[in-house]
């Protein structure tokens, strides 16, 4: 579904990504691991088209289209969903109105027919009562004033409802307790399914309990070190990235 | 215009430069187009009908009525004691108090007018671009440290003191200025001041103003500050029947910071402005304001606060804070601070407040036993702590806070 | 709340019209000569059927504008304006009142159309008898049509409240004695420059009158038009709640588009007695101009109101997203004890507009309150101010003010400024204030085009979230509006 080759990117005059090669099949969950600092979060942005990053080098094809030549929209239209590690405060925009506004203009792209605020509305419930969260947060304004738990289950109710056919997750289970994890972990997967992959960026093990992924990369310095099963990130949670950095230099 | 009764305000000023026209040191034309500037332009608020933004809130009327004389350099008069000191009085430079400070050249010997200044706008640049007699140069060569060095000015009974100073600081140089001006009687100090600080160089520049109450001070400084550079800002006004601060900073490159602070603490019918113009010329400077008025009897403060952005300074980052406390019924607080924006990619906020001193927390304080007088001495001193604390220097912030505190006894007896 | 994605619908639906108010409607005009002279005032005067002791005002005040000279404070850049170049009376052809739409001059009723106004409406603005008398609607519209008001709807059901609305020459004919009471008495004839000239020349505008404890019961609306070329539009308003009284007044406006500058310097009077309240709307929409700033109305407007009254209440809410020029501070004068003052404003200025707005808030009785919320938004090459004045007199003891002042630039060619005055001359007061200044934030924008949003949309979600507090302020039908204006405004600013 999603294929990187030799993709490298940098900020400023600072290289940060230096030659990813990453297959990620239709259905399959894909973790990224790895120290701070080594590029899982650019790789995100670059994949959503964040234009502060300069894409120097290789490709990105999903489901065969070239999408590093496509807007931050027309990706997030063709299914790309990126859960922000910080997700973004939008002041008097509330958040109902931003949601229904974005499924409406994916929904558009897609020569779907819009849905009115009593259709939305109904969904939007459906999902936020699946995902046990409180129907007030529909009405505050997007992220303003939301605990760093509830930004990240805000995340996950936008993906609930947007629907992608392939998700990034950065971070999203950073800073959350049990029961938060099991609903991200749950939002995932009940997205599962032969037409959705993810990549799951993530420093802890506890996550991938839940969401089982079929393959773990290691990322430093801007490439992929290793690649390797689920028992990966169980190795990585015993002996932690140092061992393995040492072995690579 | 005859010898025997001297003409009073601006044409008073007029008749001395008329007189001394020949003696002056530096460019004589730039003296006579400054007489001509100042002649059209009047002493503000002086001449009737004419309105000037600039200075909306504060007149010099009374000074139409007055007549000064220039100082000789010659008497007896009191100052501080310290190591690197250079002494004025009336606006004379005093060898005979100074020690020797390096880098420093009297005006009188070295006449430098500087380029920053608008003596064809600013009426009082105009005057004292008309009559400077002396002034402190100062030049602190590249990289280095020159401590600290107190510029002193004693204001003499009868006269108008019009000194021009001068201060560049070489890339990476390094100096801590403290700026006194205090005297008795009724007295004019107009200085005009030009300051570079190159790529890199830091100028603490702490100005404390305890003059006599009779006195009128009237104070304009340029700064140009390069890239990396920092002119660090601070100025206590307590003295004076009417003072103004009249501050133009230019942030010129990228990294340069300007730091603008002060308070005001006037009681009595004294009136004093601290107007002050950033102006972010290249990319990426910060500046920072934070200027507190404390009003007791009849006085007035005003503040006057421009943070210009220009076309192409992205990156800038500006924010002003000004605070009024009115501790009497009589006393008025006129605020205008202004935001000019022309470029996108920028930060820049200000606020202001204007209130009295917060009733509860000061029965809170009563209520743990503090007498009403100290409690009212602790808040003081607590509102004004956001201006005073970006002074580090610990020579500068004793002077500051001893300077507080005599007025606070002031206030209280 | 679905206003936000009809703002969307709306910017696709515009993109390619531009400024979809610049029809012009040819009507049969009976227009004055060009110029300004005391024949001119006298012919206003007569073809207005006014008393006597109103052509002396105006007269008064055609001597006191001859002395004053045009402001030039304002951060405004404009060609000199040739007030001899102006028509100052032009008037559709009165006939008798039509008995059906079918009379109606097919013109006039194309123009409504093309404002929005529904057709029941439209009926009853064209003056089809018996029109209004079929089902009451909500909202009561005058609408002035260049120099008079053409139609006044449901003056009857009003007056059944004791509520007269009607236009301001119907209210020199019928309420003399109020009217000589109220006018010029919140902005005096020589109050400044464009006051003075709106004093001598206006040629209508609406009249409200609210008796004591009477409670509006419905809102009222004026729609203003210029429509005939080289006019100038000179309105006057003048709204009056007794003590007790309510009232919510919305005004909306439009120009032709044309490539000439037309001025507009309108007056607003309003009173409020003790415990009355006024909440004054605006959406502002002239003609602002094509995107090389080539024509454009110039919009100098002297907007008061006095809180004359104990506990009285005035709000002005204004949404600014036309004309070439604006110039206006809607104040507040607060004389009552524990009346309250307010302010609400958007602006926009886009290509090369230019907006100098804001408000005067002046404390004088005991435990007055005021409270401004400003926001500019800034494109193009315009440039947007806002200038403000908080005065305290040594009277009002406990006096408050808030203010909130928000810039945002758009673009690198824009310009941004705040210039406020603030004076406390009482201890008591208490005054804060606050201002910033920023662009779209990038990641804002970035997360709203992660989820599906074109940059546009993105940008018109972020500002329509930046100006809410003021939006939420405007009544329904004018929120919608005013979003949708919004949007208009800052097309082709962004990408």
């Amino acid at each position: 579904m999603l294929d990187i080759v030799g993709l490298t990117a940098s900020i400023g005059d600072k290289a940060i990504l230096n030659g990813i090669d990453l297959s990620v099949p239709a259905g399959e969950i894909h973790a990224i691991m790895g120290p701070n600092g080594s590029g899982k979060s650019t790789l995100g942005y670059v994949l959503a088209g964040r234009e502060d990053y300069t894409v120097t080098g290789g490709s990105v094809r999903f489901e065969n289209q070239d999408m590093l030549a496509m807007t931050p929209e027309a990706r997030a239209a063709a299914g790309l969903f990126l859960a922000f590690q910080a997700p973004i405060e939008l002041p008097g925009v509330n958040n109902a109105n931003f949601m229904r506004t974005a499924l409406n203009a994916i929904r558009r792209a897609h020569g779907e027919s819009e849905l009115d605020a009593v259709q939305f509305l109904k969904l939007a419930r459906a999902e936020m009562k699946r995902l046990s969260m409180d129907a007030e947060m529909l009405r505050r304004n997007v992220n303003v004033g939301f605990s760093g738990g509830e930004k990240k289950r805000n995340e996950v109710l936008q993906m609930a409802i947007l629907r992608p056919r392939f998700a990034v997750l950065d971070e999203t289970d950073s800073g959350l307790d049990i029961d938060a994890l099991k609903i991200v972990a749950d939002g995932v997967n009940s997205l599962r399914g032969p037409g959705f992959s993810a990549l799951v960026i993530t420093h802890h093990q506890r996550l991938l309990d839940h969401l089982v992924p079929n393959r773990v990369h290691v990322l430093a310095g801007g490439r992929i070190l290793r690649s390797g099963g689920p028992e990966l990130a169980k190795e990585l949670e015993k002996n932690g990235y140092g061992a393995m950095l040492a072995e690579a230099a | 215009m005859n010898a025997i009764s001297v003409p009073e305000g601006a044409a008073g000023f007029l008749a001395r430069f008329a007189a001394m026209q020949g003696r002056l040191p530096g460019d004589s034309t730039l003296r006579a187009a400054a007489a001509e500037a100042f002649r059209a332009l009047g002493l503000p608020g002086a001449s009737r009908g004419r309105r000037v933004e600039a200075w909306k809130y504060t007149t010099l009327q009374p000074l139409g009525g007055m007549s000064f004389r220039s100082a000789e350099p010659a008497g007896k008069i009191a100052i501080p004691d310290s190591p690197a000191r250079i002494v004025f009085a009336g606006g004379r430079y005093r060898e005979d108090l100074s020690t020797a400070v390096p880098g420093f050249a009297c005006f009188a010997d070295q006449p430098d007018f500087g380029e920053l200044s608008w003596p064809d706008r600013d009426p009082m640049v105009a005057l004292n671009t008309m009559l400077a007699e002396d002034g402190a140069i100062l030049t602190v060569p590249a990289g280095i440290d020159a401590g600290i060095v107190h510029l002193i000015h004693a204001g003499i009974d009868g006269t108008s003191a019009h000194p021009r100073h001068m201060i560049r600081l070489g890339g990476g140089a390094r100096l801590t200025l403290i700026e006194t001006s205090a005297g008795s009687g009724r007295y004019l100090h107009n200085p005009v001041s030009e300051i570079h600080v190159a790529d890199g160089a830091v100028l603490t520049h702490v100005r404390i103003q305890t003059d006599g109450t009779e006195a009128f001070h009237l104070a304009t400084i340029y700064a140009a500050v390069a890239a990396g550079g920092t002119y660090d800002g601070f100025t206590l006004n307590i003295g004076g029947r009417t003072t103004r601060t009249e501050i133009h900073a230019t942030l010129n490159g990228p990294g340069a910071i300007a730091h603008l602070n002060g308070a005001q603490l006037l009681t009595g019918s004294q009136h004093a402005d601290f107007t002050s113009v950033v102006r972010h010329a290249g990319p990426k400077g910060t500046s920072r304001q934070t200027i507190k008025n404390v009003l007791a009897g009849h006085s007035r403060g005003v503040f006057q606060g421009r943070i210009e952005v220009a076309r192409g300074a992205q990156g800038t980052d500006g924010y002003q804070m000004n605070r009024a406390l009115l501790l009497s019924p009589d006393a008025e607080i006129d605020t205008k601070p202004e935001l000019e924006i022309f470029a996108d990619d920028v930060k820049c906020s200000h606020g202001a407040t204007v209130g009295e001193l917060d009733a509860e927390q000061l029965f809170y304080l009563r209520s743990r036993g503090i007498p009403d007088n100290e409690a009212r001495s602790i808040l003081v001193r607590a509102f004004l702590a956001e201006a005073l604390d970006p002074v580090t220097n610990d020579i500068a912030r004793g002077l500051l806070e001893d300077a507080v505190a005599l007025w606070w006894e002031g206030q209280a007896g | 709340m679905p206003a936000d994605n009809e703002t969307l619908d709306t910017v696709r639906s515009v993109t390619q019209s531009g400024y979809k108010w610049g029809f012009e409607t040819d009507i049969e005009m009976d227009v004055a000569p060009k110029g300004l002279s005391p024949d001119t005032i006298r012919l206003i005067s007569e073809r207005k059927e006014e008393p006597s002791w109103m052509l002396d005002w105006r007269l008064k005040a055609y001597a006191a504008w001859l002395q004053m000279e045009e402001p030039n404070w304002a951060r405004v850049d404009h060609p000199r304006i040739d007030y001899q170049d102006i028509h100052y009376y032009a008037a559709p052809k009165k006939k008798a009142g039509p008995k059906s739409l079918d009379e109606v001059d097919p013109e006039l009723l194309k123009m409504y159309e093309k404002l929005g106004i529904p057709l029941k409406e439209r009926a009853i603005l064209a003056g089809v008898e018996g029109a209004d008398q079929e089902q009451p609607r909500q909202i009561a519209v005058d609408a002035v049509f260049d120099s008079v008001s053409v139609a006044t709807t449901f003056q009857e059901t009003l007056l059944k409240a004791g509520v007269i609305f009607c236009p301001i020459s119907e209210a020199l004919r019928k309420y003399p004695d109020l009217m000589r009471q109220y006018i010029g008495s919140v902005v005096p004839v020589g109050d400044n420059f464009f006051a003075a000239l709106n004093s001598a020349v206006f040629t209508d505008g609406s009249f409200v009158f609210i008796p004591k404890g009477v409670r509006c019961p419905m809102e009222l609306s004026t729609y203003f038009r210029i429509n005939t070329r080289g006019t100038g539009q000179f309105e006057r308003t003048l709204i009056i709640a007794e003590a007790g009284a309510h009232v919510s007044y919305l005004e909306g406006c439009t120009a032709p588009q044309r490539d000439e500058n037309q001025l507009h310097a309108a007056v607003v009077e309003l009173v409020a007695m003790d415990d009355a309240t006024i909440k004054y709307s605006t959406v502002q929409n002239w003609y602002p101009g094509d995107a090389n700033g080539l024509g454009g109305i110039y919009n100098f407007v002297t907007k008061r109101g006095a809180c004359l009254g104990d506990r009285s209440k005035i709000s002005w809410t204004q949404v600014e997203t036309g004309s070439a020029i604006t110039w206006k501070y809607p104040s507040c004068v607060l004389h009552g004890v524990d009346s309250v003052g307010e302010f609400y404003s958007v602006a926009v200025t886009n290509n090369h507009q230019q907006a100098d707005t804001g408000t005067k808030m002046i404390h004088i009785g005991k435990g007055s309150r005021s409270t401004i919320i400003s926001k500019g938004i800034s494109a193009g090459h315009s440039n947007n101010t806002y200038r403000g004045l908080v005065k305290v007199l040594p009277s009002a003891s406990g006096a408050r003010n808030f203010t909130q002042c928000d810039s945002l630039l758009i673009g690198e060619d824009c310009g941004a400024h705040t210039v406020p005055y603030i004076e406390s001359r009482n201890r008591s007061a208490k005054i804060e204030h606050e201002a910033t200044t920023s662009k779209i934030n990038e990641d804002q924008l970035f997360y709203c085009r992660q989820r599906g949003l074109n940059e546009e949309d993105a940008v018109n979600l972020i500002v329509n979230g930046f100006c809410k507090e003021v939006l939420k302020e405007l009544p329904m039908e004018f929120a919608v509006e005013a979003q949708k204006l919004l949007a208009v405004s800052l097309e082709g600013s962004v990408g």
